[in-house]
């Protein structure tokens, strides 16, 4: 590339909106649209249904899965959205950001992969956040009905827990238990009609590698006090077969969390997304390249997501890693902090993950080992 | 290096054609601006996504965001061809007879010139259009493979398949080789000119490094030339057999500044290639001769359209640094 190139732009940030029919996603597309927060955003949907704001920058698009000629079955985008993204991009001075909505049964894992697969799309866009919206009141049953409802909330950086009014205080803790079992590395918010600060859900950058994981209270912290315990809690361990593990098996006697019995646990035991959370000391930046790259080449269609903060040996900055199937990209992020702990951490989200595996696997790249 | 008239304008040009001898281009932003004894102006859409030259008669058709189909004629007026509310227009194809083929989601339109409209539907998203240059029929570019309907009869679609998402599609000027770009950095090309019942013939073009946006065919039908690669990558379709087993031409080489739109002089074999940085070269199938037509501008050269005369090369840009180049001075 030369300088001559001034039509270079800063990227549009790119939000992904998933959640069920009746989950909120049009009641907080309207208010994103409407509120007064001096941004602009283009609105790519599924169909226009209840959007009650004339705007000519909302754009119908039918979902259209390309399979990638590439042999791997989970390298898949979305055609119609590279079609729509390359004619809004010709006039981008119109948008300050761009809005997906999905249809409720979508696979948000095509959505996001655009933005990392196709070129065109990956050199003027930026994938901000993936947003999911869950009815509270609802939850259990679409986890009992269907994969995807499980699959957006373990995708997801931001999940908004709607609609509370019409559950209990108990139902609404439990529905948090679920979600944060399913993904523990989520921002969770709890809201009515969809009534969630928007600073929380537009410009997350949770796909930049430079932002990613920084202001991050729930990545792979589960000491401290607000912690919300995994719903299998009072489960018997042998039932651990969706692994929400935690490496905190000790809290699982001090939490008492009775509102967990009288069968309110057999909604989650549909669950099949467990996540993995991996703890470390310094690493061998030659062990942990190939061990990564191995992970997410044999094990990428399990892998929904992963993130992480790697600590190399002799390395005077913080390096983080994210991936999405078997894309996987890292970059050094800041130099590590005076008195901060040179501490690796990785949280893989996904299916039929061998946790031990990856333990032992992992542990074989430490500079001590 | 010939003189550059230039044409600077505001926003993306997505399209630029001659109209008799006026050079019309095609603004984003839902405007035409041609060159006539100065620059003038028209609307047209509310936004604009695509704009071709019909080879049929003297006009242009485009498709915009408002959901129109509109006729550009040589004075600038505006015909409303089709309208789709809120539908998104961004493939057309000129045939035949005063047809305009256009579609949205998963339906090819084609309007005959008595005004009748059929619709011709695919299971998957239409991504491309084309017109055989002989007879009315009408080729639908889709995921793994194309569909071409004869639009006059009621006669079954033949679906050229193969595996993969096909983005747009041209026919040969003789009719007998049909290509699609692909959402890979491919193309891949059906021949025609078969016999009924033997098994399909295909030709895969590959090794490019990026997606392939621009196909020209050289005025007798012998040369494809394709961008996507940072030279033109140019095939052979002289043999009855096409490019099977034939390496293509590299024109214009350059270190790694992509070729972004192609152009094949209407009588000669001489290419135009315009690259990423703006830059426009016109090179010489015969002797690999290269003449620099325009330095480096503003923005990725989208389009260019050489005069039926073949002495002037317009050119558009992705930044809106536009201009018309003549080749004879």
């Amino acid at each position: 590339m030369t300088d001559a190139i001034s039509t270079q732009q800063k990227p549009i940030p790119v939000t992904v909106l998933t959640g069920y029919l009746g989950a909120g996603k049009t009641t907080l597309l309207n208010r994103i649209l409407s509120e007064n927060h001096g941004k602009k955003y283009a609105v790519i949907v599924n169909e226009f249904g209840e959007i009650g704001i004339d705007n000519d920058l909302i754009v119908e698009s039918d979902e259209e899965i390309y399979e990638m000629n590439n042999g791997c079955v989970c390298c898949t985008v979305r055609g119609d959205l590279i079609r729509v993204v390359e004619g809004l991009m010709r006039r981008p001075g119109r948008f300050d950001g761009i809005i997906v909505e999905t249809t409720g049964l979508a696979d948000p894992v095509p959505v996001a992969q655009t933005f990392f697969m196709d070129d065109d799309v990956r050199a003027k866009t930026e994938l901000d956040a993936v947003v999911a919206l869950v009815d509270a009141k609802h939850l259990p049953l679409r986890l009992k009905d269907s994969r995807e409802a499980e699959d957006q909330i373990a995708f997801a950086d931001v999940v908004l827990i709607n609609k509370t009014d019409l559950v209990t205080a108990e139902e609404l803790a439990q529905i948090e238990d679920i979600v944060r079992a399913i993904n523990p590395s989520a921002r969770v918010y709890k809201t009515n009609r969809s009534g969630v600060d928007l600073a929380r859900v537009l410009d997350q950058g949770a796909f930049n590698l430079e932002r990613a994981l920084e202001n991050d209270p729930h990545f792979l912290d589960h000491g401290h006090d607000d912690h919300v315990c995994g719903p299998d809690c009072d489960h018997d361990h042998h039932h651990h077969a969706h692994g929400d593990d935690h490496d905190h098996d000790h809290h699982h006697h001090d939490h008492g969390h009775d509102h967990h019995h009288h069968g309110a646990v057999s909604p989650i035991h549909d669950v099949t997304v467990q996540s993995v959370s991996l703890r470390g000391g310094e690493m061998i930046a030659e062990r942990f390249f190939p061990w990564i790259q191995k992970i997410t080449q044999t094990q990428g269609p399990n892998i929904l997501r992963l993130k992480g903060i790697i600590a190399f040996k002799d390395d005077a900055e913080r390096y983080v890693v994210q991936g999405v199937h078997m894309i996987v990209e890292g970059d050094h992020q800041r130099p590590w902090k005076d008195g901060e702990k040179h501490e690796t951490r990785l949280v893989f989200i996904g299916r039929e993950l061998d946790r031990e595996k990856l333990e032992a696997s992992f542990k074989a790249c430490e500079a001590a080992a | 290096m010939p003189t550059v008239a230039p044409l600077d304008l505001d926003g993306h040009i997505l399209a630029v054609e001659f109209l008799g001898d006026t050079p019309f281009f095609a603004n984003a932003n839902g405007t035409f601006h041609r060159l006539d004894g100065g620059e003038k102006v028209s609307e047209a859409h509310q936004g604009m996504l695509t704009c071709i030259r019909d080879p049929y008669s003297e006009g242009l058709i485009s498709g915009g965001e408002d959901g129109k189909v509109l006729r550009i004629g040589a004075d600038a007026s505006v015909t409303e061809i089709a309208s789709a509310p809120r539908k998104w227009i961004s493939q057309l194809a000129a045939g035949p007879q005063g047809a305009i083929a256009y579609s949205y989601g998963k339906s090819a339109f084609v309007r005959l010139a008595n005004g009748e409209t059929k619709e011709f539907t695919e299971e998957r998203t239409v991504e491309g259009l084309a017109f055989a240059p002989k007879g009315l029929r009408i080729a639908a570019a889709r995921y793994n493979g194309v569909s071409l309907h004869w639009v006059s009869t009621a006669a079954k679609p033949i679906d050229l398949e193969w595996k993969g998402a096909h983005t747009g599609v041209t026919f040969s000027p003789d009719g007998n080789f049909l290509v699609t770009s692909m959402q890979e950095n491919a193309l891949h090309g059906w021949k025609l000119d078969i016999k009924p019942g033997t098994e399909a013939r295909h030709m895969r073009m590959t090794g490019y490094p990026a997606k392939v946006k621009s196909l020209s065919w050289s005025a007798k039908g012998k040369w494809l030339a394709s961008s996507g690669a940072p030279a033109a990558i140019v095939w052979p379709f002289q043999g009855k057999d096409g490019p099977m087993g034939k390496s293509p031409l590299e024109l214009g080489t350059r270190a790694n500044i992509m070729a972004t739109a192609v152009k094949f002089h209407p009588a000669e074999d001489i290419l135009a290639i315009g690259f990423i940085d703006g830059m426009i070269l016109a090179v010489r199938l015969a002797d690999n001769k290269e003449a620099l037509i325009r330095r480096p501008g503003k923005g990725a050269i989208t389009a260019m359209s050489w005069s039926k005369n073949g002495k002037l090369l317009a050119f558009a840009s992705e930044a809106g640094d536009c201009g018309v180049v003549d080749i004879s001075a």
